[in-house]
């Protein structure tokens, strides 16, 4: 049983196909990149997944730990072991980093395959996992008054403390500077170590490197799947420049 | 239990720290409906309380240099189910004075309700004044609280003003504030109202940045259900060279509550510069969607994002 399966998955808006037949697998402490040009429908698989507003796909099903989670809320899918950073995230007036990063650690306890509960971290320690001070971040709000990047990594702290089975990183090195993003890998190496499945959507060749495998989608369409050199090479290769206007009507595998 | 005890009582379920009325480095008033249940001064500040044909008097002075420590505790409600409170209220910080007043106001079994403050404020030269205020009105909505304010800041003043009502409902809300603001001095008038039900709520507030260099921030933060309704107008005029103000604006609606909001900028001096925002909508969905992904039901989210948005 794989932990995420996505199975012909087709997303409409409107009248425009934006996922068309979509099929992916993620399997515990697997990173599985989907990698791919603008608009090729990554973040909008990354939704669908998550089950957002607006993202409730025309075919196909979405299946956790092998149970249907087509038609379920987000919170549902969340309690279940599933979850999204946002490439862009939210702002909260009022609220500070502490009450934010304590809704995460609400979750259902976890045991190691030999049945011994897994320590949670506290608040604190998620904070210095994503290098920043819990003394100076703790009370500050998670308003304006954070970067774009400082909010990526409260984002990835409330993760940690979450610890998901599974987590849709949607862009997690953007807005991001070159030393906290040696962090993003040690993070998506804890991930990794924890059993947690990690589905990365990137445009990034370096973020790449810290993947197993890769599926390259373009006009809603998966192209390649295989690993993240090969899907790399071809994106390199066949889709810079994109060789023609006309689209790729099938998958194809490596 | 006696009636100063009921209305510690109340206080402490509105938030209230009951502790501060034994601390005798506490200055504080306690006043139900229109009676003075208990009042304890500091030195530095001078109060003079009576009880009037129509309500309450009271003055409170701030000496010149004084820097009262501790802040002044105020507690004033109406307990029965009716009942009518009238206050009128100076306040003078004399120059170089300072001193943070805390008030609660309980209503917490009012059906048929009246809170009435006429207040005049004077901050002196170098001077600074916070007063925050917090309402408790009880699940009824039968509360009607109508607070007036004449503000007159000096020079190189500081005066900070909050309006919180952040649970229960508010009935109905009328305030009505004017501010005048000298050179160098900083203002500020904050409201957070949570209002559901039928509740009405209005709010004006006017800041006149005068002196040179002065500041002005007036901040409305207003969260509304069911059948609320809610209309902020909120106006800034710079008169002073190198004065700068900014009206803001948020409010969240669910239901079929609406908000209006009426900002005004006024600026008379081309080195003056004053600045508006103004936001009404649903709950955002990103942040909505966010937290639901941390498994939080959308209730529990709803209930989060509105309660920072009336703390921040």
């Amino acid at each position: 049983m794989n932990l995420l399966e996505v199975r012909n998955l087709t997303l409409k808006k409107g009248e425009n196909e934006i996922l068309k037949k979509v099929n992916l697998i993620l399997e515990p402490g697997e990173v599985h990149a989907v990698i791919g040009p603008n608009g090729a429908g990554k973040s909008s698989l990354a939704y669908t997944i998550m089950g957002l507003e607006g993202y409730s796909p025309k075919e196909g099903k979405i299946f956790f730990e092998g149970e249907d989670i087509t038609n379920l809320p987000i919170n549902e899918r969340a309690k279940r072991g599933l979850t999204l950073a946002w490439q862009e995230p939210a702002r909260f007036e009022g609220i500070t980093v502490e009450q934010y990063l304590k809704i995460s650690t609400n979750g259902s306890k976890q045991y190691s395959s030999s049945g011994i509960e897994l320590p949670r971290l506290t608040p604190e320690e998620a904070l210095l996992k994503v290098a920043l001070n819990p003394e100076k971040y703790l009370k500050r709000k998670v308003d304006k008054g954070l970067s774009g990047g400082e909010r990526k990594r409260v984002e990835l702290a409330s993760i940690l403390l979450m610890r998901p089975k599974a987590v849709i990183l949607d862009e997690p090195d953007s807005g991001i500077d070159t030393v906290a993003i040696e962090k993003i890998f040690e993070i998506i190496e804890e991930f990794k170590r924890l059993g947690i499945g990690v589905l990365l959507i990137t445009h990034s060749h370096k973020m790449l490197e810290a993947a197993d495998c890769a599926t390259l989608l373009c006009s809603g369409f998966v192209v390649k799947t295989g690993s993240p050199e090969e899907a790399a090479e071809y994106y390199n290769v066949r889709c810079l420049p994109c060789p023609s206007e006309v689209y790729p009507q099938e998958e194809e595998k490596i | 239990m006696n009636d100063f005890e009921k209305m510690v009582e109340a206080y402490e379920s509105s938030g209230g720290q009951p502790e501060a009325f034994k601390d005798s480095d506490v200055a504080h008033l306690v006043v139900a409906e229109n009676r003075v249940l208990g009042a304890h001064l500091v030195p530095g500040l001078n109060m003079d309380v009576e009880e009037t044909e129509k309500g309450i008097r009271a003055l409170l002075v701030v000496e010149e240099g004084a820097k009262i420590k501790k802040p002044v505790h105020l507690c004033f409600g109406v307990l029965p189910e009716e009942g009518i409170q009238r206050i009128e209220m100076r306040v003078e910080v004399k120059d170089g004075g300072s001193v943070s007043v805390t008030a609660h106001c309980v209503f917490p079994n009012a059906v048929k309700v009246k809170h009435l403050m006429d207040a005049e404020i004077v901050v002196g030269n170098n001077a600074r004044y916070e007063y925050r205020e917090t309402h408790f009105h009880g699940n009824f909505g039968g509360v009607e609280v109508i607070p007036r304010a004449k503000i007159v800041l000096g020079e190189n003043s500081a005066l900070k003003s909050f309006f919180g009502l952040p649970k229960g409902r508010a009935g109905v809300v009328d305030i009505d504030y004017d501010a005048e603001v000298g050179a160098n001095s900083v203002m500020e008038l904050l409201a957070r109202v949570n209002g559901y039900g039928n509740d009405r709520i209005k709010i004006r507030e006017a800041g006149c940045l005068k002196g040179d260099g002065s500041r002005g921030l007036l901040e409305s933060k207003i969260a509304l259900k069911d059948e609320a309704r809610a209309e902020v107008f909120n106006e800034i005029v710079a008169l002073g060279a190198k004065a700068w103000g900014h009206v803001d604006c948020t409010e969240i609606i669910r239901d079929r509550a609406f908000a209006k909001a009426v900002p005004v900028v006024d600026v008379r001096h081309p080195e003056a510069r004053v600045t508006h925002e103004a936001a009404i909508g649903g709950v955002n969905k990103t942040q909505l969607e966010t937290l639901m992904a941390r498994g939080l039901s959308e209730e529990e989210a709803t209930e989060m994002i509105v309660q920072g948005l009336l703390q921040g």
